[in-house]
């Protein structure tokens, strides 16, 4: 079932197809392992807008990582069409169109904190002093500015993963994809951190695709929601979330925010990801 | 630090008691027969330390063979253990410099070219499987027939036998990092080169030292053995040859002894490279 999303009707304006950012069209990826054939995803359409925030949620083998490491070019789509920046993945990932954070920090543990932040741009080709700069301004902005000079493993959970945020936004893409960032993480530090992402998201403007298998978290976070259902991966339904675009942890409690997120689990259940 | 050295102490004195048991029970016999007609038991007994050519030196008999051809011969006396030992610790450390270019060379090409994994790895191994240790001293002489000697034949020897160590530790460290942190870097778009020289080669160091350990003390082994063949003039091994000929045990005992000073001092030298990564990364490897 290919659920009409945003599509943008064949007779919309330039300017609504230049705000699309992510734009997938009967999209589906299949999986070839020792002769078997495991499909993934099957009849994905959406289209993920300028500046939102979209979360895809749905049980384990739904495909939501792998939707979104197609979107990274990481993973090629067996048929349909994909397009991220109007170009192919691979397009947009050459022209360093987005920046990825993983289910794991995947820090280099021979590197310190700050001369992790500055991977990418050294591979990028940034002069040093800028890159200083950038490191410094980005991990002050995950609240880390004191601990450049530490390496990884000298962090706990929560501030390596922050790490990794601030590497994914140093070089300032702007499309962010994050794949179950916080999943390892307990539950407090997760709060913190979402409160944290969201304000960052606030504040920079950027387009942000997050993966989740968390109902508060999705609809916290989230201007949309793609509810997804698994074997095989397909979309069951997609939420706006109109609640007020500055939030703090507090609004979890509220009806409106409850009301979202009773909605996102009835289309969880309808995609029988209780079963 | 007592505490520490504790054990280790204890195991060493262990072993000097066992020694000097066995130092006395094997040359008993030369003792005795050496020994004036009205010698008590106990002049015996202290003389099976004290031979000139014991079946098995004692321990302070060999460190004083040890100071005395150290300290008591100009460097570039042939009688210096010095200068024996600092031959073979050159043609030793050329022949690990070889292993170390050359396990590098193989180990980066079997990681990045498909058909140099699925062909060379095999061969690899398969080199080591020669005894080179049994053969070496031919190929010594054939080599110096072929116009190469000196130092050289040695060291490929050497090199031969270390490079195993280094390649297939390196291809091991070279695959080492996760498909997360090379993920990371296609979400770059690195380059090759820059996926080289900023992962799986700092990630390959955690592997490349300990390997490095291995094949220095191989290296060592392989330089003695190579000076075994009549045509070495100098080194530990021609050390220990000569001994062998003219049955000079104290001196055998001596080179042997020079050999694991040496091959210490080359492990602590490896561990004091290591030192210095691991200060910059921070307090790890």
């Amino acid at each position: 079932m290919a659920v009409d999303l945003v599509m943008a009707p064949a007779a919309a304006s330039a300017r609504a197809a230049a705000s699309i950012v992510v734009e997938a069209a009967d999209l589906a990826i299949a999986f070839e392992s020792g002769g078997q054939r495991t499909t993934a995803l099957e009849g994905v359409s959406l289209a993920i807008n300028r500046g939102s925030f979209v979360s895809l949620i749905g049980p384990s083998g739904c495909g939501k990582t792998t939707l979104l490491r197609a979107i990274a070019d990481l993973e090629q789509p067996t048929s349909g069409r994909l397009t991220v920046n109007g170009m192919s993945p691979e397009r947009a990932r050459l022209e360093r169109a987005y920046g990825y954070v993983f289910q794991a920090p995947a820090l280099y543990p021979w590197r310190s904190v700050e001369r992790n932040v500055m991977l990418p741009l050294e591979i990028m080709g940034m002069a040093a002093a800028e890159r200083r700069q950038r490191a410094a301004r980005y991990l002050d902005l995950v609240g880390l500015g004191e601990f450049r000079r530490r390496f990884p493993w000298q962090l706990s959970g929560g501030m390596q993963q922050r790490v990794s945020i601030a590497r994914a936004l140093s070089f300032e893409p702007a499309l962010l994809l994050m794949d179950e960032p916080f999943g390892a993480l307990d539950e407090i530090t997760r709060d913190g951190l979402n409160l944290h992402l969201h304000q960052l998201w606030r504040s920079t403007g950027m387009t942000a695709v997050f993966v989740t298998h968390s109902i508060p978290e999705a609809v916290y976070l989230s201007t949309r929601i793609v509810v997804m259902s698994p074997r095989p991966g397909k979309v069951v339904e997609v939420i706006d979330v109109d609640l007020a675009a500055e939030r703090d942890l507090d609004i979890r409690e509220s009806p409106a925010f409850l009301r979202v997120a009773h909605r996102v689990r009835e289309a969880l259940r309808a995609g029988h990801s209780y079963d | 630090m007592i505490r520490r050295a504790a054990p280790l102490l204890s195991v060493f004195a262990l072993l000097l008691v066992v020694w000097y048991v066995a130092a006395v029970w094997l040359n008993l016999d030369l003792a005795r027969t050496l020994a004036d007609d009205d010698a008590t038991p106990r002049q015996i007994w202290l003389a099976t330390l004290a031979q000139d050519r014991p079946l098995l030196p004692a321990p302070h008999q060999i460190i004083v063979e040890m100071w005395t051809s150290i300290f008591d011969h100009p460097v570039t006396s042939a009688k210096s253990l010095v200068l024996h030992a600092a031959v073979t610790a050159y043609a030793a450390a050329l022949g690990l410099a070889i292993a170390l270019v050359l396990g590098i060379v193989l180990a980066v090409g079997i990681v990045h070219v498909r058909t140099l994994d699925r062909s060379l790895m095999l061969w690899i191994i398969a080199s080591q499987t020669v005894p080179i240790l049994a053969i070496a001293p031919m190929v010594v002489v054939v080599l110096g027939n072929a116009g190469l000697t000196g130092v050289l034949p040695k060291a490929l020897i050497a090199g031969y036998l270390s490079f195993f160590p280094i390649a297939t530790g390196m291809v091991k460290g070279l695959r080492s990092p996760d498909p997360m942190q090379r993920d990371l870097m296609r979400t770059y778009s690195a380059s090759g080169v820059q996926v080289f020289a900023r992962l799986r080669w700092p990630a390959s160091m955690a592997f490349l030292f300990p390997a490095l350990k291995v094949a220095a003390t191989l290296a060592l082994v392989g330089a003695i053995v190579a000076e075994l063949p009549t045509g070495a003039q100098a080194g530990l091994g021609a050390r220990l040859l000569s001994g062998s000929y003219y049955g000079q045990t104290l001196q055998i005992w001596a080179a042997l002894f020079m050999a694991s000073l040496l091959a210490l001092l080359a492990v602590a030298l490896v561990d004091l490279l290591q030192l210095g990564l691991v200060r910059q990364r921070g307090g790890r490897l």
